[in-house]
């Protein structure tokens, strides 16, 4: 059986969770996964060992202190073997496998969401249509969270390579993220917001929600550019972020196609919404006809009881 | 003064309907426009060249209906304009489209690229940072914001926040929205753009290692449930929990 090379996803300064989906891609692909560690520290390797795993490879160098495209993919092209890259599909690591596979003059496949043999399927145009490609020997892929099953934690075998690149791009400084919550492409709930919550200020009823739940509040493009205070970083769609987490909650969304693009993949959709032909109801597992007004009170108090 | 290369990509619409017939997506009755992404690509180079001078010429690859696309970033006020192609080509893959980019780059002489974060149609973003290591440069993508005193300096999105990055020496930036307000482009654009003749050059292409088997549409949702009134917030809460096991 060929090995695959599973790129560990960091967050925090941990494996994360995402990881063991990777495995189970890698075994769906009829590949022996090893896990490389790109880190400064070795020790977070410990926690790499997943069922399937032949072994895990820490990658270490002061270049993995911040991302640096460059030294980055050098460092870890140079310290992982050869076969086919698998890595969370996101920004960072999208980044990351492309350089990757330039260095070993392979082909990318970005956002793989199934896997069939050698047939990876992908969406296009944004959600609207899906496309699945034959790879032909190896090939660096990216694979959507939330897909694959996580493969169960082992214990397996750790070996370090020293492996530093020299860093192309010097960070000048990290600006922290103002609020303390999730960004909408990191998180595994999401309540977003459109132009039906009438003004920026009544966002405060999805954020009481969003802490009550740990999700992260996005907004759809006609939220955006409607109110200058709510940032870009929020929007959710084609030409914002396009997410797949476990629940989407849409509030005062209509679902213009602009929006299903970035969240129809999510694995369960709410939608609250006055008009009961919204677009949006198509595609909920569970729709509201009301007002968000009414709603949302009702919805605060059964999550903040449950979760109690 | 920077040699500016600012890649842009036909694209459909961001509003079309994607139809697909004979497992494949027909196209044939889409309008065509610049990928929203390289909009802002090609305002970055053009601030850049305002505020440094050089020059910006952007470069598509693509069959000659890509020609529009190249006089609408010349319009806005792009230099030169250029396209590369050749007509055996079909299907490209990354890694022959990043090389066929990469030779073209060298041969313009560049030595700064911007890019959108993705095309609208793959949304894969593989090219800026893949063309960045063929051509051994430095790469920051997603970049949201750009300063040009004292050097090249962007911002981008880091875990918890965002990194203030400086660029020395050739790189390439992929740019998304962010901060950037995009100029549009005037009658004087316009008429020069009209006037304006599209340089095509080729290029070599490697065999593509990855192949299109089948395009269809997502996979229709099972109805969910819908109910009427604001005090059917708790049983969906409940379901959520019970039957759907996400919170």
């Amino acid at each position: 059986m060929s090995e695959s090379i599973i790129i560990a996803e960091i967050n925090k300064g941990a494996i994360a969770p995402v990881t063991a989906e990777l495995i189970s891609a890698a075994i769906a692909l009829g590949t022996t996964p090893i896990v490389v560690v790109p880190c400064t520290d070795a020790a977070i390797a410990d926690g790499a060992g997943f069922e399937g795993v032949s072994r895990v490879i820490a990658v270490k160098g002061a270049c993995f202190e911040n991302y640096d495209a460059s030294s980055w993919a050098g460092s870890i092209a140079a310290g992982a073997p050869s076969g086919i890259i698998i890595a969370a599909a996101t920004p960072q690591s999208k980044d990351l496998i492309a350089r990757i596979a330039a260095i070993r003059g392979i082909s990318v496949v970005q956002d793989v969401v199934a896997i069939h043999g050698n047939n990876l399927t992908s969406p296009i145009y944004s959600g609207k249509a899906m496309q699945t490609v034959a790879i032909s020997g190896d090939a660096a892929i990216s694979v959507r969270a939330n897909i694959f099953s996580p493969a169960a934690s082992a214990v397996a075998e750790v070996s370090v390579v020293d492996q530093s690149g020299d860093i192309a791009t010097a960070v000048k400084e990290i600006i922290a993220r103002a609020s303390a919550r999730l960004d909408v492409s990191e998180a595994n709930i999401i309540i977003s917001g459109g132009r039906g919550m009438g003004s920026p200020d009544n966002f405060v009823h999805l954020e009481a929600i969003a802490d009550v739940l740990g999700a992260a509040v996005g907004a759809s493009r006609a939220a955006v550019d409607t109110w200058d205070s709510i940032p870009h970083s929020m929007q959710v769609g084609q030409t914002g972020k396009t997410v797949n987490p476990n629940l989407y909650i849409a509030v005062g969304i209509s679902g213009a196609i602009q929006h299903l693009a970035g969240m129809r993949s999510s694995k369960y959709i709410v939608a609250i919404n006055k008009d009961a032909d919204a677009p949006i109801f198509a595609h909920a597992d569970y729709g509201i006809v009301a007002t968000w007004e009414e709603t949302l009170p009702i919805l605060q108090s059964a999550l903040s009881a449950m979760m109690a | 003064m920077a040699n500016i290369v600012v890649l842009v990509k036909r694209v459909p619409d961001t509003n079309a309907r994607i139809v697909i017939a004979d497992n494949k997506v027909d196209l044939s009755a889409v309008k065509w426009v610049i990928s929203p992404y390289d909009e802002f690509a090609i305002e970055t180079a053009l601030q850049h060249r305002e505020a440094n001078g050089g020059s910006v010429t952007a470069l598509t690859l693509g069959p000659a209906a890509a020609d529009k696309v190249l006089k609408d970033a010349k319009a806005i006020g792009v230099d030169e304009i250029v396209r590369v192609w050749d007509d055996s080509w079909a299907d490209l893959d990354s890694n022959a489209t990043q090389s066929i980019l990469s030779q073209s780059i060298i041969g313009l002489g560049a030595d700064l690229v911007f890019c959108g974060k993705s095309a609208a149609d793959t949304g894969a973003g593989s090219t800026g940072p893949g063309v960045a290591q063929r051509l051994g440069w430095a790469s920051v993508s997603n970049v949201t914001d750009v300063t040009f005193e004292g050097g090249l300096t962007v911002t981008a999105p880091a875990e918890n926040g965002a990194a203030i990055i400086e660029i020395s020496g050739p790189a390439v930036i992929s740019c998304d929205k962010g901060s950037i307000k995009v100029r549009k482009p005037n009658v004087k654009g316009i008429m020069m753009a009209k006037r304006a003749s599209v340089n095509v050059i080729s290029a070599d292409a490697p065999a593509s290692m990855v192949t299109i088997v089948s395009q269809s549409s997502p996979p229709a949702k099972a109805a969910g449930k819908k109910y009427e009134g604001p005090s059917a917030a708790q049983e969906v809460a409940r379901l959520l929990r019970d039957e759907a096991n996400v919170i």
